[in-house]
């Protein structure tokens, strides 16, 4: 059944690995929602997190192959784990002195930010899960959204115990299926 | 100590133990070439076109389970490693591939013959480098051996500026390699192996499925002795050929589109699968949802991303195939398959895929059962792709492991005569026989002139029906005979050898076929054999394209009338 998996990968941080990762989804024709990339707690080292929609199959031959790229270090797929992810959105919205306020007051119960107002839009920031960020969208759109730009999600997972602590299927030495 | 760039290179690869680099140069790679002289330990054996290069160090691979090097300048030179590359990739050939590139002032410039070659070859290698300093030469060539050579191994490319090979750096060679982000698994995991054996031990109608992994891990003594004291029947894929030997009393020859029928027959009706050190490949397979229909699946093999890749398997156990077989081995318990055994001797007479059937014409089948005959069997064959591929897989009987070298996952028209330089190079005391199609020959025939200028005795056998033969029975069995482009008006074979200088023979009669192998067999050096053999005969057992493998198509009745020489398959006592 198909759904979407939320991959963390960490890599070495050296020209080509975003290359190389992107050139395997569209070889073997892996749908990937939002790829999003930063360094990581480690110099020299990036987290990168994908949002891979398909079944469970297809999810785990795409951790797989992943795996096999030489400068990506570990693949985790935290699906099934507790995590916490988040996605930022800046959103451009038409808005005259007659909508600015309603503008204002739905950014506030979405504790969203406005960080650059014009003449005639405002610059809207916000942070949350996807839905929250679809549903701000769905409301802002009846005033027209000029301009949209969306990071894509990132996640950790919950508690102390990171990918590093080796949960199942997190590091290659555990790359057996049991 | 300082070196130049080019020095360290050199120093670098007599350190991974390198012997032999097959290359052409040009102006970035120039500087490279200037310090080979300095190095009488490195033989460099200059091809006539780069895909040769690589070819002809893939060959040297299989046939030495040593990494092949392969040197090329940049632009065209780079990309004419490609074909070659791609071809050791699909097939798991350990290679490092050395290319020139422009200066770096000029990367990126489009400068004359600059092309991006690591970008080109992202796909297709198990890792490449662009290197950008003289200084991570060293690193990068310990890396490159390492990744070639252990895990899956795979071609691995390494992209030089040319003012790097000049740029000069302290050169030590690194003990230690630091890549955190590759560590092959080898040990099968303890708790898999337990549920293996228990399957080996509780089935019926057991049947091992040998790949080429069985080869590259040295597996074939754990392979025999899995399958002797198990009583399991061996089939193989294209590339596991002679991982078990095929005279040997379990042998039951290949599977796939091309493959006996009985050893079709027992995957179609095995209640277990014992994968190993094969990746369900489709050629393989066949329709893979009619594959195996009764058996439960044990996959071995050192690749996690091929488990569960194609089929679905019930018991995986990533590792290496030795190891793991060695711990399966351990907990066995001696049993009798005696009538799942004899069901697949029935079905082997009943069905008899390896027999010639008689002709008065020349049958390349004919031909490659000469060879064996007058070799003895001892000999290397290295094949081109197409017909000539499936009659030598056919018709020879393959006991050792690397005594069949052929290009199996791109299926590369004109790997044979590159890749049998390099088995021949690489294995001077072998009898190395490349097996040919006059079409696949013809795309690199023109190594006849490395051939000549390096003395190397590969004895050649063209099947030369006068088509792209595999196409042409493809024609005639699914496009009703249209022979599109598929003719060929070939040259006389045996002129062109004699222009490079080779001795050659035409053979045209069944008579004429064992003295002329013979008088190439005496031949200290290399020989031709142009053998004109019937033009439209076509490779049996097939499974069409998208059937199951159980839905194989045999030769005709009326052509069916096998000699008697079919009872006369080898079979050795053990």
């Amino acid at each position: 059944m198909a759904s979407k998996h939320t991959l963390v990968a960490v890599v070495e941080n050296r020209p080509g690995v975003l290359n190389r990762m992107a050139s395997l989804f569209r070889r073997r024709g892996f749908n990937i929602e939002s790829i999003a990339v930063g360094h990581s707690e480690i110099p020299g080292q990036s987290r990168v997190t994908l949002v891979v929609d398909g079944n469970t199959t297809i999810v785990e031959q795409v951790r797989k192959q992943l795996d096999k790229v030489i400068d990506v270090i570990k693949v985790t797929d935290l699906t099934d784990s507790e995590m916490v992810d988040r996605e930022l959105a800046l959103i451009k919205v038409k808005a005259s002195s007659t909508t600015r306020n309603e503008i204002m007051q739905i950014v506030n119960i979405f504790r969203a930010n406005i960080i650059d107002v014009g003449f005639d839009s405002v610059t809207v920031e916000v942070t949350g899960d996807e839905d929250k960020i679809d549903s701000l969208c769905n409301l802002l759109r009846g005033f027209g959204i000029k301009e949209l730009a969306r990071t894509g999600r990132i996640a950790l997972a919950r508690g102390g115990a990171g990918p590093a602590a080796g949960e199942k299927g997190t590091s290659k030495s555990a790359g057996q299926s049991h | 100590m300082k070196l130049s760039g080019a020095d360290i290179v050199c120093e670098s690869l007599i350190r991974e133990g390198v012997d032999v680099i097959f290359g052409i140069l040009g102006g970035t790679i120039l500087p490279l070439y200037d310090k080979l002289p300095g190095y009488p330990q490195l033989r460099h054996i200059l091809v006539r076109h780069e895909q040769c290069a690589a070819h002809s160090a893939d060959g040297y691979a299989r046939a030495t389970g040593k990494v092949g090097v392969c040197f090329a300048t940049s632009g065209p030179g780079a990309t004419n490693l490609v074909t070659g590359i791609a071809n050791a990739y699909l097939d798991s050939a350990p290679m490092v591939a050395i290319t020139g590139q422009v200066a770096r002032p000029l990367i990126g410039k489009d400068a004359f013959q600059e092309v991006d070659i690591t970008g080109i070859t992202l796909p297709i290698t198990k890792h490449n480098y662009l290197v950008l300093e003289a200084s991570s030469i060293a690193r990068t060539i310990k890396e490159a051996f390492y990744l070639a050579r252990t895990g899956r191994p795979g071609p691995v490319l390494i992209d030089i500026p040319r003012d790097v090979f000049m740029e000069e750096a302290e050169f030590h060679y690194p003990a230690k390699l630091s890549l955190t982000g590759y560590k092959p698994v080898l040990e099968g995991h303890p708790t898999q192996i337990k549920k293996a054996v228990k399957l080996i031990n509780e089935a019926q109608r057991p049947l091992i499925i040998a790949g080429r992994g069985i080869i590259i891990s040295g597996a074939s003594a754990e392979l025999r002795h899995l399958a002797e004291t198990s009583q399991v029947p061996v089939v193989t894929t294209l590339l596991g050929i002679g991982s078990f030997p095929e005279s040997h009393i379990l042998s039951f020859g290949m599977i796939g589109m091309h493959g006996t029928a009985y050893a079709n027959m027992a995957v179609d009706n095995a209640d277990l699968i014992i994968a190993i050190g094969m990746r369900f490949d489709d050629r393989a397979t066949a329709k893979v949802s009619g594959f195996a229909p009764a058996g439960r699946i044990i996959h071995i093999d050192i690749d996690p991303a091929e488990i569960g890749k194609n089929v679905r398997v019930d018991v995986p156990i990533v590792g290496d195939a030795r190891v793991i077989l060695k711990e399966i081995n351990k907990l066995l318990v001696p049993v009798q398959h005696l009538q799942w055994v004899r069901q697949l001797d029935e079905w082997r007479k009943e069905h008899p895929s390896t027999a010639v059937r008689y002709s008065e014409g020349l049958l390349p089948q004919f031909v490659v059962r000469k060879i064996y005959e007058v070799t003895k069997g001892d000999a290397t064959i290295v094949t081109g792709v197409g017909q000539n591929q499936m009659w030598a897989a056919q018709h020879f009987w393959y006991d050792h492991p690397t005594s069949f070298i052929s290009s199996g996952g791109l299926g590369t028209m004109g790997f044979g005569l590159p890749a049998a330089i390099g088995v021949k190079v690489g294995c001077p005391e072998k009898t190395v026989w490349c097996v040919d199609g006059d079409g696949s020959f013809q795309m690199t025939l023109h190594e006849l002139a490395t051939v000549a200028q390096e003395n190397v005795g590969v004895k050649i056998a063209i099947l030369n029906n006068g088509f792209l033969g595999m196409v042409r029975q493809w024609q005639e069995l699914f496009y009703e005979k249209r022979y599109v482009a598929t003719r060929l008006s070939g040259p006389d074979f045996v002129k062109i050898a004699e222009a490079y200088g080779i001795p050659g023979v035409r053979v045209k009669y069944k008579e004429e076929v064992a003295p002329a192998i013979e008088r190439a067999m005496a031949e200290p050096g290399p020989f031709l054999i142009d053998f004109v053999v019937e033009p439209e005969e076509n490779v049996y057992p097939m499974v069409p394209p998208g059937a199951s493998l159980a839905e194989v198509m045999e030769a005709p009745v009326t052509e069916a009338k096998p000699l008697s020489d079919s009872a006369k398959l080898p079979v050795s006592n053990i």
